[in-house]
């Protein structure tokens, strides 16, 4: 890819973690920590974390690493198959199920990787979208996903034979738990090293085949961490709604996803969160009153931030910032 | 009767012609792409929807003004070409600078606005059109009966492929566009309007959809999803052929359109995956398209 520089104003920004910054962090934290308290309603919060999570995993990619996946929606449908699957027909453990989904996302992964990171830029993203494409059909065909029905009236069971998951409020922790580990997680790549030069590849990604780094096996790592996640939160979802269905797969959710990145600020940490509670928040706020209205909001919604607020919203926060301190 | 690999040949050629039909709309559909990929640099997500809004205007001039097949044939594409010249002013333009993703994501945000919009107007059952009657009926070829309108699709649909192959090859248009491709300033420079060129080219390719959309109306069911649906196929048929070449993607459209027919006659499960592993193979081992040119 080559002019990936409207990228690069938005991480920069990003990368300085002051001091203030931990503090809006903490206090984003204590707010989902009270939410459940405050009447907002639990399926609905941990809906959007996994949401959430799917949003910083694919965020991980095009925002770090400079690829654009379009079919990002496979991956976290895959999961919620898998795991649904197991829970319901095999009796498995919530928790065991939810690591085999994820595992199941990780193969996947590396599958649709290996294909393609053969090709560059706005192929990449039209090769990601048709394989996820053929994973949907394969979904509609295989006898084990219930077809147009889906996968319905999957427990939640018992964390560790322990735990009570019918319980909202302690499901509600468990998810939140999981999202923190994996916010972390995201934040922990991007700063390591390797993060570093996903940031390379993306800024200029001859200069660093020149540089001698392997630049497809950093490509395909990067595409298989962040499938691992959107597994992740694949399985999380169809333990906490208890079903797994044809649009966790659908390529509308893969459009959704970067939405939800590009709206929160791509190549931020709290971006693709902010988007994704918004996107999430406005489908359900929308849904009883606009019918099939949703989707020309979401569009359009789309059609506006690339034009005008391609930063995002955190983005321009941190922009905003950025320039009333140098000021 | 005779049998084609245990298969009644009737039936066997049945489906080929079936794929041969959808083929042509491959090849359309991925021909438009690929002139508006190759001058404005954007990969055009709406153009599934343009040929969605082609078929719904020719069903609509239908029901409510009582306009005939072969009008929605010249009023269909001057409407959705109106259309692109609006998306092109309004959107496109301001995209050019930007990474081609950006353009991707416009026109994926403008099929979702499209399809939201004709979802509301006009639900999610599918509308029929009528054959006109001049095609009615087939035509018995002794070895199979050939419906006629089908053979119209074919023969109508690459006739304008290879008509849009011969524009862009073979005339001084066609040469200016090509310059424009490859040094936009320096055909400024010559005096030539670059920038209405690229409106009329989107234009031209948002009509090209529209056509198809005329021509695929009474052998589909017309749906505000029906384009969706199709250009994800047509975007690993774009994969498969490669940009790069005009008569690669028609090609590789009647092509891949034939396969899937084939699919049909030995394998239907297979039938709605098996452009996507071809797309699959042709990666692993031609990463840059059957007709692409290597970076």
């Amino acid at each position: 890819m080559s002019a990936s520089a409207s990228y690069s104003a938005v991480s920069a920004s990003a990368v300085t973690a002051s001091s203030q910054g931990r503090k809006l962090w903490l206090l984003g934290l204590a707010l989902l920590i009270a939410a459940p308290f405050v009447g907002i309603y639990p399926v609905f919060l941990m809906n959007a974390l996994c949401f959430a999570m799917f949003a910083c995993a694919f965020n991980l990619l095009l925002g770090y690493t400079g690829l654009l996946s379009f079919g990002h929606a496979a991956f976290m449908g895959s999961a919620a198959y898998v795991t649904g699957w197991l829970v319901r027909s095999a009796g498995w453990a919530p928790e065991v199920a939810v690591l085999a989904g994820t595992l199941a996302a990780a193969v996947l992964g590396l599958l649709v990787g290996l294909v393609g990171i053969r090709r560059q830029g706005i192929y990449f993203a039209m090769v990601t979208l048709a394989m996820a494409q053929m994973i949907y059909f394969i979904c509609l065909q295989v006898p084990y996903t219930g077809g147009e029905d889906g996968l319905q009236g999957v427990p939640r069971g018992k964390l560790l034979g322990l735990l009570p998951l019918d319980n909202d409020l302690v499901m509600y922790f468990v998810v939140l738990a999981i999202f923190v580990a994996v916010f972390l997680g995201v934040v922990r790549i991007v700063y390591s090293p390797y993060g570093q030069v996903l940031k390379a590849i993306r800024e200029n990604e001859p200069r660093a085949i020149s540089l001698g780094y392997d630049v497809d096996r950093y490509k395909l790592l990067a595409f298989v961490l962040s499938t691992t996640i959107a597994g992740l939160a694949g399985s999380v979802k169809t333990v906490v709604l208890g079903f797994a269905t044809l649009s966790d797969v659908h390529w509308s959710l893969s459009g959704e996803v970067v939405l939800m990145t590009l709206l929160g600020g791509m190549g931020t940490f709290a971006g693709p969160v902010v988007g994704a509670f918004t996107i999430i928040g406005l489908q359900n706020f929308l849904a009883d009153r606009v019918g099939s209205w949703v989707t020309v909001i979401i569009g359009a919604i789309f059609v506006f931030c690339v034009i005008a607020f391609r930063k995002g919203i955190v983005g321009e926060l941190l922009a905003w910032q950025q320039r009333r301190r140098a000021a | 009767m005779s049998e084609i690999f245990g298969i009644p040949i009737q039936a066997f050629l049945g489906q080929l012609l079936l794929g041969l039909v959808n083929g042509s709309f491959y090849a359309m559909l991925s021909l438009g792409l690929a002139v508006i990929f190759g001058l404005l640099g954007i990969v055009n997500f709406a153009h599934g929807a343009l040929y969605m809004i082609g078929a719904y205007v020719a069903w609509f001039s239908l029901e409510k003004f009582g306009l005939n097949y072969w009008v929605a044939l010249i009023v269909s594409p001057l409407v959705v070409g109106l259309l692109g010249v609006l998306i092109e002013r309004l959107f496109l333009k301001r995209l050019y600078k930007l990474d081609p993703l950006y353009g991707l994501l416009l026109t994926f945000g403008l099929a979702l606005i499209a399809e939201g919009v004709f979802r509301d107007q006009f639900g999610v059952s599918g509308q029929q059109y009528p054959v006109p009657d001049l095609l009615q009926g087939a035509t018995n070829l002794g070895f199979m009966v050939l419906p006629n309108y089908r053979a119209w699709v074919v023969v109508s649909c690459l006739s304008i492929c290879f008509g849009t192959w011969f524009l862009i090859e073979k005339t001084s248009l066609g040469a200016t566009l090509r310059a424009s491709t490859e040094n936009p300033q320096l055909v400024q420079a010559f005096g030539i309007n670059v920038p209405l060129m690229v409106t009329l080219t989107y234009a031209g390719g948002a009509a090209l959809a529209a056509i198809a959309g005329v021509l695929a109306a009474p052998v589909i069911q017309i749906t505000p999803l029906m384009g969706s649906n199709l250009i994800i196929v047509v975007f690993a048929v774009v994969v498969i052929g490669g940009m790069g070449s005009i008569l690669g993607s028609i090609l590789t459209g009647v092509m891949l359109g034939l396969l899937e027919g084939l699919t049909k006659v030995f394998y239907p499960e297979a039938s709605s995956i098996v452009v996507f592993v071809i797309m699959v193979i042709v990666l692993m081992v031609r990463p840059a398209g059957l007709f692409g040119k290597e970076k």
